[in-house]
C-alpha cells in the first residue's frame, strides 16, 4: 500500500478530530432546522399525521383582518406577547451602564478586589430555578423582605400623623434633589453633545431652562405636597404586590434582571476589554493634558466600542428569547398575560396546545427578528463602532 | 485608567460595597429562612427578622413546647421530594454532559484552529452562522426525534443533545489560534501523533479556557430547566431545578424547606465557580471578538 501524503494525512486526522461534534452537530441542529422550517408549514397536532397548509400559520400569526371596520389582529394575544418581550428589554441599557461602571472600578489595582468580583458574579452563577423562587418570596406582598422593608421605612418616616407642613418640605426637597439630578445629568448631555457636534449653544439659555425647570418642581410639589406626602404614605403603609399587579408585574422583573446583570458576563466582558487597553495610550493622553473625564471619552470609550456593541447586540438577541423560566417559575405568565413573552408563549402552543407546526411558526418568527438584528447591527456597526 | 487617587479608591470602595451588600442581601435572607421555623416567615406585620431566633443544634424544649433545630429543615427538605433522586440525576447530567461538551468541542475546536482541511473555512462559517438560530427553532424537532427514538424520559434525551455545542468550539478554537506553534512543531519532530499534540500540548495550556467552558457548561446543565421539563415526564430522570418547581406546586407555603431546598440546590455551581473564577478573565480575554 502507498504510504499517504502529509497533507492527506492531516486532513484525515481533522476529520477524525471533527465527526463526533460535527456528527452530533448535524443531528441536533442541522437537520432539525430544516425539519421545524417544513413543520412551520403544516398543522401538527402531536397526536396526529401532520398535513400542509402553507402559509396559513404565518397568516394566523402575522396577519390583520377587518372587524367592524377595524383592523384586528389574527392573534391578539401574539402582539401583546411581543410587546411584553420588548418592555422587558428595557433594562439592557441600564445594566450595560451599571456593569460598565462596575467594571472601570474592578479595573483598579485595589486590595481586595477579587472578593469584589466573586461577590458580584455570584447571582449569575446561581442563576436558575433556585434563584426565581428567592425572588419570588422577595416580592412576596405580605412576608418578602421587599416589602417588609418598605413598611419598616415607612413606619419610621411616616410615625407622626398628622401632616406636618416639615414632612411635606421633606418630601419635596428628596423629590427635588432627585429631578434636579435628572435634568443636570440631561443638561451635561446636551453639553457634551453640542460639543461633539461643534454647536455652541447660548449659555444663558442653558442656566434659564435649569432654573425654570427647578422652580416649577417646586411649585408644584407645593401646590400638591399633601396629595403627593399622602400618596408617598400610602405606598409605604401598603406596597404593591409586585408580582400580582399588572402595573408592577413587568417593572418588577426588570429590576430583578438588573440585580443579576451588574456583575455577570457584561462586566467580565467589559473588564478583559478595559485590561486589553494599552497603557501607553493613557500615558500618551495624559502628556497632552487630558483629564480624567476625557481620557475616559478620548480613549477607554472607543476602545471599548466593540465590547459595547458585542454586549448589546447579544443582549437584545437573548431578550427576544428569554422569559420562559421567569414566567414559569414566578407567575405563570400572568397577571391578564403581562409577563408572557415570546418564548413562554412558544412553549405553551407546543408543549401544553401540542401546536406543533403553529409553535415552529413562532420560533421561525423569533428566527427572523434574531437575523433582521442580526445584519443590521452588522451594517450599521461597522459605522459606529471603532475597532484599533 | 489605571491610577487613581487615594480619595477616588475610598468612594471606590464604598460604592462596590454597597453593591456587593445589594447582591449578598438576598442571599443571605435564603440562608437565614432555611434555619428559621415556619411561624417566623410568616409574621407579615412588625419588624424584619432577618436572623433566626434559635440556633440550636439540638431540638430543645422551652416553656414546655419543643422547638424544632435549625437544621431539621435541610433533612426535612432531603425528604420531602425525593430529593437525593433529583440531586444524584442532576449531578450524572451536568457531569456527563459537561465532559461530553468540552470533549467534543477541543476536538472539534483543534481540528479548526491547527489543522488544514478541504473545506475547514466553509464549514466553520455553518458553525457560526448556526449560533444565531434561536434554540426554540430546533428545539421541537429533537422533541419529535427523542419521541420517535423513545427516549421521552431517559438521560439520554437530557445529555445526548446537549454534548454538541457551536459556541464551545468557537470559543476554545479563539483560544487554540492564540497558542504559540513552536511547541506543537517540536512535539512533532519528536514523533508525536496528532492525538499526542492534542492531548499533551494543547489542552494543557488552554486550561484557562477549558476552566471557563466548563464551569459556563456545567451552570449550563446544571440550570437546563426548559428542555428537561419537555423531555421528562415522571420523577425517575428529572433534574434538580424541576424538583424545586415541584416542591413550590406542592407545598407552596413551606418556604422554610423551600430555601433549604435551595441552598443545597446552588452548592455545587458555587463550589465549581470558587475554583475556576480565576480563570474567567483570562479565559475570555483572549477569545476576542475579532475573529
Amino acid at each position: 500500500m502507498r504510504r499517504l501524503s502529509y497533507k492527506t494525512k492531516e486532513a484525515l486526522a481533522a476529520y477524525a478530530f471533527l465527526a463526533p461534534n460535527f456528527l452530533g452537530f448535524l443531528a441536533f441542529t442541522s437537520i432539525p432546522v430544516v425539519v421545524s422550517f417544513v413543520m412551520a408549514f403544516t398543522h401538527w397536532n402531536i397526536f396526529k399525521q401532520p398535513f400542509w397548509v402553507g402559509l396559513e400559520n404565518f397568516k394566523n400569526l402575522l396577519w390583520f383582518h377587518r372587524e367592524g371596520g377595524r383592523l384586528v389582529p389574527n392573534d391578539p394575544f401574539f402582539w401583546q406577547y411581543v410587546y411584553n418581550t420588548v418592555y422587558l428589554m428595557a433594562g439592557i441599557p441600564i445594566g450595560m451602564a451599571g456593569s460598565l461602571i462596575v467594571a472601570l472600578m474592578m479595573n483598579q489595582r485595589m486590595r481586595g478586589i477579587v472578593v469584589f468580583r466573586t461577590i458580584y458574579f455570584l447571582p449569575t452563577v446561581c442563576s436558575g430555578v433556585a434563584l426565581l423562587i428567592l425572588w419570588k418570596y422577595l416580592y412576596n406582598s405580605d412576608i418578602g423582605l421587599i416589602n417588609k422593608t418598605i413598611r419598616l421605612v415607612g413606619a419610621f418616616i411616616f410615625a407622626k400623623k398628622p401632616v406636618a407642613i416639615g414632612a411635606t418640605v421633606f418630601a419635596a426637597l428628596i423629590f427635588g434633589v432627585v429631578v434636579i439630578g435628572l435634568i443636570a445629568a440631561l443638561l451635561a448631555f446636551l453639553q457634551w453633545l453640542s460639543e461633539k457636534i461643534r454647536f455652541t449653544w447660548p449659555e444663558g439659555l442653558f442656566r434659564a431652562l435649569m432654573f425654570a425647570s427647578g422652580a416649577c418642581i417646586f411649585i408644584l410639589i407645593g401646590i400638591y405636597g399633601r396629595a403627593f406626602y399622602n400618596a408617598l404614605s400610602m405606598f409605604f403603609a401598603e406596597p404593591p404586590d409586585w408580582l400580582g399587579t399588572v402595573q408592577w408585574a413587568k417593572p418588577s422583573l426588570i429590576l430583578m434582571s438588573l440585580w443579576g446583570g451588574l456583575g455577570g458576563y457584561n462586566m467580565i466582558l467589559y473588564l478583559a476589554a478595559l485590561q486589553g487597553v494599552p497603557s501607553s495610550y493613557y500615558e500618551a493622553a495624559e502628556i497632552d493634558g487630558a483629564g480624567p473625564w476625557q481620557k475616559f471619552w478620548a480613549v477607554t470609550w472607543p476602545m471599548i466600542s466593540p465590547t459595547t456593541f458585542f454586549i448589546l447586540v447579544m443582549s437584545i438577541i437573548g431578550g427576544f428569547q428569554g422569559g420562559f423560566m421567569i414566567a414559569n417559575v414566578m407567575t405563570g405568565g400572568g397577571p391578564a398575560g403581562s409577563t408572557t413573552t415570546i418564548e413562554y408563549y412558544l412553549y405553551q402552543t407546543a408543549f401544553e396546545k401540542f401546536n406543533m407546526g403553529y409553535a415552529c411558526s413562532i420560533a421561525w418568527f423569533l428566527f427572523a427578528v434574531i437575523l433582521v438584528i442580526t445584519l443590521l447591527t452588522w451594517k450599521l456597526g461597522g459605522k459606529v463602532v471603532t475597532y484599533e | 485608567m489605571n491610577r487613581v487617587g487615594l480619595g477616588i479608591k475610598v468612594g471606590f470602595y464604598i460604592v462596590l460595597s454597597i453593591g456587593a451588600i445589594t447582591m449578598i442581601i438576598p442571599f443571605l435572607w435564603m440562608v437565614f429562612t432555611s434555619i428559621k421555623q415556619p411561624h417566623e416567615v410568616f409574621s407579615a406585620t412588625g419588624a424584619i427578622k432577618f436572623l433566626p431566633e434559635h440556633f440550636f443544634w439540638r431540638d430543645t424544649v422551652i416553656n414546655g413546647e419543643k422547638i424544632r433545630a435549625w437544621w431539621g429543615n435541610y433533612p426535612d427538605a432531603w425528604r420531602e421530594i425525593n430529593f437525593f433522586r433529583l440531586y444524584l440525576s442532576s449531578i450524572f447530567v451536568a457531569v456527563v454532559g459537561t465532559f461530553g461538551q468540552v470533549l467534543t468541542s477541543s476536538m472539534a475546536a483543534y481540528a479548526f484552529a491547527r489543522l488544514s482541511f478541504p473545506g475547514r473555512d466553509k464549514l466553520f462559517f455553518g458553525y457560526l452562522a448556526t449560533m444565531m438560530i434561536p434554540s426554540s427553532v430546533t428545539m421541537i424537532p429533537v422533541f419529535v426525534i427523542m419521541k420517535h427514538l423513545g427516549w421521552i424520559n431517559t438521560y439520554q434525551a437530557l445529555i445526548i443533545p446537549g454534548l454538541f455545542s457551536a459556541y464551545g468550539t468557537f470559543m476554545l478554537r479563539q483560544f487554540f489560534m492564540g497558542l504559540p506553534v513552536e511547541l506543537e512543531d517540536a512535539a512533532k519532530i519528536d514523533g508525536s501523533g496528532y492525538i499526542g499534540i492534542w492531548s499533551g500540548i494543547i489542552l494543557p495550556l488552554a486550561k484557562p479556557a477549558l476552566a471557563t467552558l466548563t464551569t459556563f457548561t456545567f451552570m449550563g446543565f446544571w440550570g437546563s430547566y426548559m428542555w428537561p421539563l419537555v423531555v421528562t415526564v415522571t420523577e425517575a430522570p428529572r433534574t434538580l431545578p424541576i424538583g424545586l418547581r415541584y416542591f413550590v406546586g406542592q407545598h407552596a407555603t413551606n418556604y422554610t424547606q423551600l430555601m433549604a431546598a435551595s441552598v443545597i440546590a446552588l452548592i455545587p455551581v458555587l463550589l465549581l465557580f470558587v475554583f475556576n473564577q480565576r480563570y474567567f478573565v483570562e479565559g475570555i480575554k483572549l477569545q476576542g471578538l475579532k475573529g
